[in-house]
């Protein structure tokens, strides 16, 4: 039981103090499963990162998921995601509340008309930094043309984006692909190289 | 049913969201435009709000969004089946990590998967814009010189700069956002 609750109440505050997720978290998944709780390495936290990167979900509530698995198998799974959603669902729920209630006064409108330029602002940054990592040969820039153009001008569900993407990216990178395929994979900066 | 729509609609954009908060965007907007729940103007305002508050993003947008359709319950059922195609997939590669990761298969797909992810967070980033770009009521089809909200145009290039230049937390700009709108009545 109070292995159960220890887990709970560290990722309650990993919840409650990481802003925005994903390696935001890091000096605080470090600071409590690592230095105070010692449940893992920096090496382990560093694979849950990868994982994360590449199954569904937010990389926060998967590396609860894994650390919660490994200390209390299924359940601890359970709590250990719980604990780490938890403080986002109190305070939004409050927050949204309150904030239904004042969002007609002027003031409240023209704050928001504000924040709307800088969360502007934020998502040209993120979707930039996204790119340089996330796009590494010609391929990478079509699936990224391709994927825009089905979701902004055909209005495709973003689901098949994600299907076709995946299979276009299992087929190309497959033996077979990678002979058809060569020049478009070949990483950008890299042709002289050769 | 409203909660079996939400509930339906949130595990699938869990589901099919890779790569983090930002990724439940597109699926956001499509709710948006599939069903009145909400409507893009209140995306970007939630957006503001879940950036703000502690929390991994993708977990507090499932729970505003889900408030603001349903109520209390609304936002909690939403948030659980956000979490819950993620809790049942790391459970069932827990005990398989290296292998799952070294997989050539899932490292492929993957390959093939970040670009398209990056494609359609810029589809969300274009509605943002839109948003911030036109006047309240107007949007990219009633494009003109007048249906432009020019100040609020000014303040996105200075905070892009600004964003670009020092990278400082995401609060502090959504606050200078905030100062802005109201000094100058926006």
């Amino acid at each position: 039981m109070k292995d159960y609750f220890e887990l709970l109440a560290a990722f309650f505050r990993i919840g409650a103090f990481t802003f925005g997720g994903g390696y935001a978290m890091l000096p605080m998944l470090e600071r409590e499963l690592i230095l105070k709780h010692k449940w893992s390495t920096m090496e382990e936290l560093m694979d849950y990162f990868a994982v994360g990167q590449c199954t569904p979900g937010t990389i926060a509530v998967n590396t609860a998921s894994f650390i919660g698995y490994k200390r209390k198998k299924v359940p601890g799974a359970i709590i250990a995601t719980l604990g780490v959603i938890l403080p986002s669902l109190i305070i939004i729920i409050i927050l949204a509340a309150i904030l239904q209630q004042v969002s007609d006064y002027p003031v409240v409108q023209s704050a928001f008309r504000g924040i709307s330029a800088a969360v502007a602002a934020l998502i040209v940054q993120s979707v930039w930094g996204m790119g340089k990592s996330g796009v590494k040969n010609l391929l990478g820039v079509i699936l990224m043309i391709l994927s825009f153009y089905f979701i902004f001008f055909l209005k495709v569900n973003p689901v098949w984006i994600v299907l076709g993407a995946g299979g276009m990216g299992a087929f190309a990178y497959s033996e077979i692909g990678k002979k058809a395929f060569k020049k478009l994979l070949t990483p950008f900066g890299k042709e002289e190289s050769k | 049913m409203i909660y079996l729509q939400l509930c339906i609609e949130f595990f699938k954009t869990g589901l099919f969201s890779v790569g983090g908060g930002l990724a439940t965007l597109p699926f956001l907007y499509a709710m948006a435009e599939r069903y009145p729940w909400f409507t893009k103007a209140e995306l970007t305002q939630m957006i503001a709000v879940s950036e703000s508050t502690p929390g991994p993003l993708g977990v507090n947008m499932a729970t505003y969004v889900g408030m603001k359709t349903a109520g209390p319950l609304g936002g909690i059922l939403a948030t659980l089946s956000l979490v819950l195609p993620g809790l049942i997939i790391i459970i069932l590669i827990a005990r398989t990590l290296e292998k799952f990761q070294k997989n050539q298969l899932v490292q492929n797909v993957f390959s093939g998967l970040r670009p398209a992810v990056v494609g359609m967070i810029a589809f969300s980033a274009t509605s943002v814009l839109e948003n911030a770009f036109f006047l309240a009521g107007t949007d990219f089809s009633s494009f003109s010189l007048g249906t432009l909200d020019w100040r609020n145009i000014i303040l996105f290039f200075v905070l892009l700069f600004a964003v670009f230049k020092w990278k400082k937390h995401p609060i502090l700009y959504i606050a200078i956002g905030a100062i802005v709108g109201i000094v100058f009545q926006f």
